[in-house]
């Protein structure tokens, strides 16, 4: 297929109006679930509630119902912190860093995926919470002037994580609600429910399309990206850092922080993309989410793929070009030591499975790109297993070196985590736009009056010739 | 109808070419307070319109150069004025280790900032009594119209002019929207009834649950674990040992830090030969010795050493320390009292180090001196 890359193409298939839009969008905020959304919230909420049962058990008996002990004090709790971050991280790339790129085919999955963000982030922000054993002292973690006359270590990582964490959800909560309220807006004026238009009212804050509002808010959702997009490379950076700044073997390497942004983008796009197969299936949004985005996206999961799938070569690569033999013997240990199981595991799912992208055909087949994705965020969640064990379980001491191995509850509280974030999803899809109406409504053909044809015109002067 | 207060007019149009077209139109004419209200963003609207370009980005910098400066200054406060602490060999004020929460501290108060300044001062938001809410005209803009509405606050605001003129820019609905009688005539002030009680009611509420958290919750079980913990508390019972008692005394023979054993037990005499007081009567030598005497020796002996002691009468009175014969004592003598006791007077052995029972003794002799002053002293 040749492309013709003078001409833009819509992003959008057929060529839906203004008003169709509006209804597509809004049908599912305004029907009734069916059957099948009842059961699928029923097994997230399952999920979920083992994840409270095992949650209490810990708030009960305390960390000791986990598999940490020493030397593996960071288990399960961190792994999965690390792995929802990097869960997050692929919404705000979408929403901000292809914002500043003006890729237009952001439009169509950007709203959804900055809920993803965020349901990430809340997800993750559970782990430290409870990692730290009494999560009901948790502002400590905060320097606030307190009764202990003391104040938080600054030059922590651990307390750098406090804030890059709180400010990252609390900046993607913002972008995701100003990305919001026109929409609000929109699903106000369609509603005819009187509880519904109270709700939509409120939080559309009386919002009414002005042209001087347009005005000032592309400036702000401008800005918003401009700060978004260093925040989000900021947050795994600094996640990163917790291990980086250790003295630990295997954690204490400079190519952390690129390391695991790549992953958490890598990890991202193959949850987004996954989420979203599901959701344009059922609300047959084909035409907004269309295969051309999603091989897009796989095209980004075969670029992050190989930047992870690079790192780890360099990594072994440093290990051996420093010539320090605890840094050898560490990533020895991890390909053939005790953990190679879920080394290896890591390997054929994050290097090798993305590859098969290099082919179109599979980038723009369904079924097949959705195991991969599947393949991906299984390899991601062993990656960071295999950081935080592998390292942890033979260190310095081989007199305390230990085979960690999770209990049920670890594991209770891994599938919890999924739960919590598919029911935040599913009641996400049912009560909001998950496609922005209003950025959709401006990239369809014909919404926006094109330079040229402008200029074409002999009604009106285009905008260039207006005194700006 | 006619009683009703005229807000402004309207029109709708169908395509962002026709709107376009209208706004330009409508700007020529001279009006300025007129709007659009489109269902999405249409790039050419602000050149059309001569809107200038918006100021928020000045206002995102400046609250970011605030987060940045006051994260930093609060940093090296607390680090460096505050409560100065070296970790890592780091110094108190070390710029790289900053660097991460000042750029998140920028970041969050920038957005915040400038999000918050967009909707609250800027556009005046919440605001769903806007005449415009709930009329046709909304319902259409929010969905696929473009619609243009002049406000009858502009000077030049004629309503048949507007009319004819929307008229004459094809416009295919042009509606006049009025006040609602109702919110011109209702006044919402702060002070409502309602409203005041609403805050005192959330106010007593957040109130009460802070104080049953932190006063009763906390101190429920598991939160409390941390206080009961497997192990022998100072003073306190022990079911393990055969004695009962939860402290250990040391294995005979033990010697503590700084308590060398004393050779002259029961031997006062020689105590007096040969022990010598080390110290110089300095001023820190004394007020040692006077912070120790008044803690241990003046409950009984008073705190001139006059024998007046404040346990009334609870023990026999002890001796003077003003008294001849202890004037007349060597340091020795009372270094050997002070060490194994006297009469009913225990032992200090273990609560008074050497150094500084010798630095009781120059106390006692500067008490001695100074109850028995004579007159060159005093030069």
């Amino acid at each position: 297929m040749s492309i013709d890359y003078s001409k833009e193409f819509s992003v959008i298939e057929g060529k839906p109006t203004l008003a169709e839009i509006n209804d597509l969008i809004a049908r599912p905020t305004e029907t009734r679930p069916d059957r099948g959304y009842y059961i699928a919230l029923t097994i997230t909420l399952s999920m979920l509630l083992i994840g409270i049962v095992c949650l209490g058990l810990t708030f009960y008996y305390g960390i000791g119902m986990w598999g940490n002990n020493q030397p593996v004090g960071w288990g399960f709790g961190i792994v999965n912190f690390v792995f929802w971050v990097g869960i997050g991280h692929a919404g705000t790339l979408i929403s901000a860093i292809l914002f500043l790129f003006r890729q237009k085919w952001r439009n169509g999955i950007a709203r959804f995926s900055e809920g993803m963000t965020i349901f990430a982030v809340m997800t993750a922000g559970i782990f430290p919470l409870i990692h730290v054993g009494r999560p009901w002292l948790a502002a400590y973690l905060f320097p606030y002037p307190n009764e202990h006359g003391i104040w938080v270590n600054f030059i922590s990582p651990l307390v750098w994580d406090v804030f890059a964490v709180s400010t990252y959800l609390t900046v993607s909560l913002i972008f995701w609600y100003v990305g919001l309220i026109p929409d609000l807006a929109s699903l106000r004026d369609r509603t005819t429910g009187k509880i519904k238009k109270l709700i939509y009212s409120v939080f559309s804050l009386g919002w009414r399309h002005s042209n001087r509002h347009w005005h000032h808010y592309e400036m702000v959702y401008l800005v918003l990206a401009g700060f978004a997009t260093p925040l989000v490379l900021s947050v795994h950076t600094i996640v990163s850092f917790d291990f980086a700044v250790s003295v630990l073997p295997g954690w204490h390497s400079t190519i952390f922080p690129p390391y695991f942004v790549a992953g958490a983008v890598f990890s991202g796009f193959a949850m987004v993309q996954n989420v979203l197969i599901v959701v344009r299936k059922i609300f047959h949004y084909e035409h907004i989410i269309t295969i051309d985005t999603l091989e897009k996206m796989n095209k980004i999961i075969l670029l992050t793929g190989s930047m992870v799938g690079y790192s780890y070569g360099m990594e072994f690569f440093i290990a051996w070009y420093s010539g320090n033999p605890v840094e050898q013997f560490v990533f020895i240990n991890r390909a053939f030591g005790p953990y190679a199981w879920a080394y290896w595991i890591m390997v054929t799912c994050n290097v090798i499975s993305p590859q098969l992208f290099w082919f179109k055909k599979i980038r723009r087949t369904i079924p097949v790109m959705f195991v991969i994705g599947v393949f991906v965020n299984v390899g991601m969640w062993f990656e960071r297993f295999v950081i935080v064990v592998s390292s942890l379980s033979r260190d310095f001491l081989p007199s305390s070196w230990r085979y960690f191995t999770p209990t049920p509850v670890d594991l209770g509280i891994l599938l919890g985590s999924f739960g919590f974030f598919f029911t935040w999803i599913l009641l996400f899809i049912k009560t909001l736009p998950v496609v922005s109406i209003a950025e959709i409504k401006g990239v369809i053909e014909g919404s926006q009056i094109e330079h040229h044809a402008a200029e074409d015109s002999t009604s009106f002067r285009p905008r260039q010739q207006e005194g700006m | 109808m006619d009683n009703k207060l005229l807000f402004a007019v309207t029109a709708l149009f169908n395509s962002p070419e026709e709107i376009l077209h209208a706004v330009r139109e409508v700007r020529l004419a001279g009006y300025t307070k007129y709007d659009v209200n489109t269902p999405y963003p249409l790039h050419g609207m602000d050149g059309a319109m001569k809107l200038k370009p918006s100021t928020l980005s000045y206002v995102a910098l400046v609250l970011g150069l605030t987060g940045t400066f006051s994260a930093l200054f609060f940093m090296w406060w607390v680090s460096a004025v505050n409560y100065p602490l070296v970790i890592g060999g780091k110094p108190y004020f070390s710029l790289p280790a900053f660097i991460p929460i000042t750029f998140e501290v920028t970041v969050l108060l920038a957005s915040i900032g400038t999000v918050v300044a967009m909707l609250f001062i800027y556009f005046k938001l919440p605001n769903n009594s806007y005449p415009l809410h709930d009329t046709e005209y909304m319902r259409s803009v929010s969905s696929d119209k473009f619609g243009i509405v002049i406000l009858a606050k502009d000077p030049l605001f004629d309503e048949d002019k507007v009319v004819s003129l929307f008229k004459d820019l094809r416009s295919g609905n042009i509606t006049s929207v009025y006040y609602e009688t109702e919110e011109i005539n209702v006044r919402h002030t702060v002070f409502e009834p309602k409203f005041l009680s609403f805050m005192a009611a959330t106010f007593i509420f957040t109130a009460a649950l802070t104080y049953f958290s932190l006063n009763y919750i906390l101190y429920w079980q598991p939160f409390n674990w941390m206080w009961f913990q497997n192990r022998v508390d100072a003073q306190s019972k022990s079911t393990y040992f055969s004695d009962g008692f939860g402290m250990r005394m040391p294995v005979e023979g033990s010697v503590a830090r700084g308590f060398i054993p004393y050779p002259y037990r029961g031997d006062q005499a020689s105590a007096s030969k040969y022990l010598v007081n080390p110290l110089v009567a300095s001023k820190e030598v004394l007020i040692k010795g006077q912070d120790k005497f008044n803690t241990f020796c003046s409950p009984c002996h008073g705190y001139f050493g006059k024998g007046d002691s404040r346990l009334r009468g609870q023990f026999p009175a002890p001796p003077s320390l003003q008294s001849e014969k202890v004037r007349n004592y060597k340091d020795g003598d009372i270094y050997h009292i002070i060490t194994v006791g006297q009469n009913i007077m225990p032992s200090y052995e273990k609560q008074i180090t050497r150094e500084e029972r010798w630095a009781i003794i120059h106390y006692i002799r500067a008490l001695q001196r100074s109850q028995n002053a004579k007159e060159s002293d005093v030069k």
